[in-house]
């Protein structure tokens, strides 16, 4: 403890008060300031359950993200059939990978912000770069207060006739692309995505087909991926959330041979 | 709090430790000249870090007035925040002050004031002010916490002692017995800024894929976009 100067003065007696500290009372097991050591307090903070990687992709007329439906518990695959792409409204859908736990707390002043946007009733409903933004802000204090949400997360929507895709991290470092991956997706889906997005715009299909692609891949190379995933599709036309599967080939595994 | 530390025997090669760092180095680089009557300011369009690329086509120039352009690379969380609350004070005080604009050097004194307001956590940003304040073109440079000072020419952030002795050599005119006598106008101004982001992005990871250069001359800001190699 600092308090003394960096000095820890020896107690009166045994298991008596000390000069200078907290006095822990008799059958009072919980040291009051473990946690407290000469670099300060420190937090136990870090991922528990979590997501894996996120896809986005936007094409012309609208976005797609995707992302499976595992929540891992370290190496553990722990849940099965959880959703991490959500509608937020009909401007709006998300994918979260990071801390699930951070995620549902941070989902429920989401939820509060829509119903008290919807119960307005002023016709104006909130667009994804409000949202976005929201988010940065949210994110970036709690990093700033050194207690962060263990989040990566992409938001996507219309942003009235034009679609919307943008990333906020841990740190609330966020930015907009026309193709973004949380994870290990930026080093496996990302070079995909890139390789046709960087051509011109995409159309629906093509977008279709990239993200079926890209979970593909991913699935058969994350150890914490999963064949089953979720996307939602976002146009003109409204939200779309669906539930799909990658179409598994081990063909290839007969032939592999050595090890 | 039970964490850890208080079961050694659990702190084995296997358990994986998370420990929280606020700073990220997301890159980028950035240029400013000054003229006798403009000023040219450049920055790259990357967004990256580490072996990450996250953007091609990110901007990190924000006009503040019709005289002044900020630049800010770093840590782009901090860079971010920092020129959001940057214009809204602007905006402030034109709003409290008949509409009239701030000007270049009252920008330049509130931006130090706001980076050492963080002095003991600080922004982690790389910040070039320039524009021109009664005709004349004026550039300053920050450090992250807040110190101030007014150039010439200046370079900042992933690249900047790369680029620095280019402007040292061509602008500065820095160690030559004879020194040549060419103008400096806007036009080599801005070939001089794209030719050091050139040279950048030839070896620097954290720079490339464009750079969006702002002049700002007594007509306002105009801006450009030249590519840059996007390896």
């Amino acid at each position: 403890m600092m308090s003394n100067n960096g000095v820890n003065f020896a107690p009166f007696w045994h298991n008596g008060p000390a000069p200078g500290s907290f006095y822990n009372f008799p059958q009072n097991n919980i040291k009051s300031n473990s946690a407290i050591d000469e670099y300060g307090f420190q937090r136990n903070g870090g991922p528990i359950t979590t997501g894996t990687s996120i896809v986005g992709v936007k094409y012309d007329k609208g976005v797609i993200i995707a992302g499976d439906k595992l929540v891992s518990y370290g190496n553990l695959a722990r849940y099965h059939n959880v959703d991490r792409v959500f509608k937020i409204n009909e401007n709006i859908i998300l994918g979260m990978s990071g801390d699930y736990a951070d995620f549902q707390f941070i989902k429920q002043y989401i939820d509060e912000i829509i119903l008290s946007d919807f119960s307005a009733d002023d016709r104006i409903v909130l667009k994804p770069k409000d949202l976005y933004t929201w988010l940065t802000r949210v994110l970036y204090n709690r990093r700033s207060r050194f207690n962060p949400l263990w989040l990566d997360m992409v938001v996507g929507g219309m942003q009235g006739e034009e679609p919307f895709l943008g990333h906020i991290n841990i740190r609330g470092r966020s930015y907009t692309n026309d193709v973004i991956s949380t994870g290990y997706g930026t080093h496996l889906a990302l070079p995909l995505l890139r390789e046709y997005s960087e051509k011109g715009p995409l159309n629906e299909e093509t977008a279709q087909q990239l993200i079926q692609k890209s979970m593909e891949v991913l699935f058969y190379r994350d150890c914490r991926g999963y064949p089953k995933y979720s996307q939602a599709n976002i146009n003109a036309n409204g939200v779309t959330v669906s539930d799909h599967e990658v179409k598994q080939n081990w063909d290839l595994a007969l032939s592999i041979k050595g090890y | 709090m039970l964490g850890i530390n208080q079961f050694p025997e659990y702190q084995v090669p296997g358990a994986v430790q998370h420990q929280f760092n606020p700073y990220e180095n997301n890159g980028g680089s950035i240029v400013a000249i000054a003229g006798d009557n403009f000023a040219v300011i450049g920055a790259d369009t990357r967004l990256s870090a580490g072996y990450n690329i996250f953007t091609r086509n990110h901007s990190k120039l924000f006009q503040l007035t019709s005289s002044a352009v900020l630049a800010s690379c770093g840590n782009w969380c901090d860079s971010d925040t920092l020129t959001s609350i940057l214009q809204t004070r602007v905006r402030q005080y034109s709003d409290t002050h008949e509409n009239k604009e701030i000007s270049l050097n009252a920008i330049a004194q509130l931006l130090s004031t706001m980076m050492y307001g963080r002095r003991f956590f600080p922004y982690y940003v790389s910040n070039i002010l320039a524009g021109i304040y009664e005709g004349k073109g004026y550039v300053y440079s920050y450090d992250p916490i807040g110190h101030c000072e007014r150039h010439t020419y200046r370079a900042g952030g992933s690249s900047s002692a790369l680029l620095q002795p280019i402007l040292d050599n061509q602008i500065g005119l820095k160690n030559m017995e004879e020194k040549p006598t060419i103008p400096l106008t806007v036009d080599r101004a801005v070939k001089l800024v794209t030719d050091t982001f050139i040279s950048a992005a030839e070896r620097d990871i954290y720079t490339g894929d464009g750079v969006k250069i702002s002049i700002i001359t007594e007509n306002g800001v105009e801006e450009r976009q030249i590519p840059l190699r996007k390896d």
